[in-house]
């Protein structure tokens, strides 16, 4: 089809224009501003150039940041996909049992994500907490207040159990798309459990994976709420993400200027890192041509 | 290759089927014979992929037992079976390529590699697909995958039948022709016992030595393509075979004349009516006779496709209609006379036999 030029077309992009302008690109420029310049309050600016890139890129704090977010995405992906994927080829296909299952699924998704980490810290607890009593009358002495790995395993547990879902959902949707002639052609042709798998659910389901992928690595790599509400980046620094870090430097110490720097940089990694993904997954998609 | 005994197979997909009604598969009592070519010919939702699903064991029958060459197999697998069925629309193995995806059913059964290598590249070569061989599956047209499914079939060489469920349906015409030639080839080298659903009455014909008409869940006739034409047991046979289809027009009977209207059609001899239902007189458009002496119709229009005629008319108030060869003149006062030996005389929809 031929496309015709037709300018009347911008008028109707022009309410999303602005809309993405408000929202997003007029903040971004007020953080690019607040990167390259000092500030005491008062409205009085000095220029600081790139220093305070300089400073971010080169502070201990941050990389430590930087790693223990990196470690945490990479376990949340590994234990957060297969799971996923485990559970939606278990859920049921037709009958009373689906909207039962979809419900349960979507139960985690629904709560508001401080609410999620209310949840979590009461549960954790060792006076009054299930969790924390329960594993404690069991000899273990479990407190995530002090200990950091016990810190690490509730984050990591309570992220699988708000977001597995996601994913399984996702899964859900692409596995259910495939028609029955392929399961029967695979029986016909005596194809095992895991070769149905290999060949059919996995190739259909890539698609959605690819989104879920996305989605869980940006938004556990940006995690805020639930560890700031359980552990609130402790015990120590053991918990501090990036996020958390961020959090602290423009708010709790007020240094504007080089938590606008940081924020650049960490807009860049989780854009770098979410094209990488892109591009790997859909290189390999490319390649079967 | 097998013999394959259907005996009095039922199927409901509810569980709480009663009535008959409940059944999408009436009772079913047939033998395949080994080595056969069947068609399965019906309309839409008639009840043949059910019943083709339950000769491959994808379909556990509500009631009945099926048999190869005189064992049970009802309860075993598709595989335990060894069925090869091919569905109608295609499935490929996306990921896999063109070879891989013919080799799949022989990997899977452990056959030597060598021998898959051989059996993949006459499939190859049979269904013109050898210059694409190595390439994904995922990226081929609907025919080239439907191509595919149709390979996977055929490649295993001791299958006990070939199932095909209207494998041509997305396959365009000129193609159509070329492999279901392939396939009566194939069928007449191998003498594997192959069934074939379809809805297309051309593809019945030209394919199967026997046809088995389905209509409403049940089996109304089988037999060969010319006794379907000229003996339909059914009205349905009559009009879903031949195109345009039988005439069927109700009448009532007394001795060897049958009344449509105010006219006297004879026949060749009396019927045999048992009970007296709902009567009615089918004759084929081909076996109708159109001049100037006989019984008057009223014409309402005539089709020209090309080596014939159809003529469209009303016939006592009952619409007929009437297959002229094309250089023959039609009068404006046309009038009819049916060819005796070709009417038949139904009773409830059922054939009925002569006397004597």
């Amino acid at each position: 089809m031929d496309k015709t030029w037709n300018n009347k077309a911008w008028f109707l992009v022009l309410p999303v224009l602005l809309l993405v302008a408000f929202s997003a690109v007029i903040p971004l420029m007020t953080v690019v501003n607040y990167s390259v310049q000092d500030t005491f309050g008062n409205n009085q600016f000095f220029w600081a150039g790139t220093d305070w890139f300089v400073e971010i890129l080169t502070s201990p704090r941050f990389w430590d940041a930087l790693w223990r977010n990196l470690i945490f995405s990479a376990v949340i992906l590994a234990i957060e996909v297969p799971l996923g994927i485990l559970i939606a080829l278990n859920m049921p296909k037709h009958g009373l049992g689906v909207p039962v299952c979809l419900v349960l699924m979507a139960l985690p998704l629904l709560i508001p994500w401080n609410v999620v980490g209310t949840i979590w810290q009461v549960f954790g607890r060792v006076d009054i907490g299930l969790l924390g009593y329960f594993l404690n009358s069991l000899g273990i002495s479990y407190n995530y207040t002090q200990n950091p790995t016990h810190a690490w395993a509730t984050v990591i547990v309570m992220d699988v159990w708000h977001w597995t879902s996601l994913v399984v959902l996702l899964c859900y949707a692409g596995l259910v798309s495939i028609p029955d002639a392929y399961y029967q052609a695979a029986r016909i042709d005596g194809a095992s459990r895991w070769s149905v798998f290999r060949y059919i659910q996995l190739p259909k389901m890539k698609r959605v994976l690819l989104i879920a992928v996305l989605l869980r690595f940006m938004d556990s790599f940006m995690i805020y709420t639930e560890p700031f509400v359980v552990t609130g980046g402790g015990p120590g620094n053991s918990t501090t993400f990036l996020s958390i870090d961020l959090v602290k430097m423009a708010i709790g110490q007020f240094d504007l200027g080089p938590a606008a720097a940081m924020s650049i940089i960490y807009f860049l990694i989780i854009l770098l890192l979410s094209w990488v993904f892109y591009t790997v997954m859909t290189q390999s998609d490319a390649e079967q041509k | 290759m097998a013999r394959i005994t259907l005996e009095h197979i039922r199927h409901a997909y509810s569980e709480k089927a009663k009535a008959a009604g409940d059944y999408a598969l009436k009772e079913v009592h047939h033998e395949w014979e080994d080595g056969g070519a069947y068609a399965l010919l019906g309309p839409s939702g008639c009840g043949k992929t059910t019943l083709l699903n339950i000769i491959s064991g994808l379909l556990t029958p509500s009631d009945g037992r099926i048999l190869f060459d005189g064992k049970d197999v009802t309860q075993l697998s598709t595989e335990e079976r060894n069925i090869a069925q091919v569905f109608q629309f295609p499935v490929v193995y996306d990921t896999m390529t063109v070879f891989d995806n013919l080799a799949f059913p022989l990997r899977n059964r452990k056959v030597p590699e060598a021998e898959v290598e051989k059996r993949v590249n006459e499939i190859l070569e049979m269904t013109d697909l050898a210059g694409m061989a190595k390439r994904r599956a995922q990226r081929l047209t609907a025919d080239q995958k439907q191509k595919i499914s149709l390979g996977r079939g055929l490649v295993r060489a001791n299958v006990n039948a070939i199932l095909f469920d209207e494998p041509l349906t997305v396959i365009d015409p000129h193609m159509k022709w070329v492999l279901r030639s392939q396939l009566k080839r194939l069928h007449r080298q191998s003498r594997f016992t192959m069934v074939y659903v379809t809805h297309d009455q051309t593809e019945a014909l030209t394919f199967a030595d026997k046809v088995v008409v389905m209509h409403d869940g049940q089996i109304v006739q089988i037999g060969t393509p010319a006794e379907l034409f000229e003996r339909p047991s059914h009205t349905f046979v009559g009009y879903f075979i031949g195109s345009p289809g039988m005439n069927i027009m109700s009448a009532a009977i007394d001795g060897a004349t049958a009344r449509i209207g105010d006219q006297n059609i004879a026949l060749s001899a009396a019927p045999a009516l048992k009970a007296q239902g709902r009567i009615e007189l089918g004759i084929r458009p081909e076996f109708i006779k159109l001049g100037r002496e006989g019984m008057p119709i009223t014409i309402n229009k005539v089709e020209d496709i090309g080596r014939q005629k159809i003529v469209r008319a009303s016939f006592c108030g009952q619409p007929i209609s009437i297959v002229v060869p094309e250089d023959d003149e039609i009068p404006a006062d046309a009038k009819v006379t049916f060819e005796k030996q070709a009417i038949g005389i139904f009773a409830d929809s059922w054939r009925v036999g002569q006397e004597g």
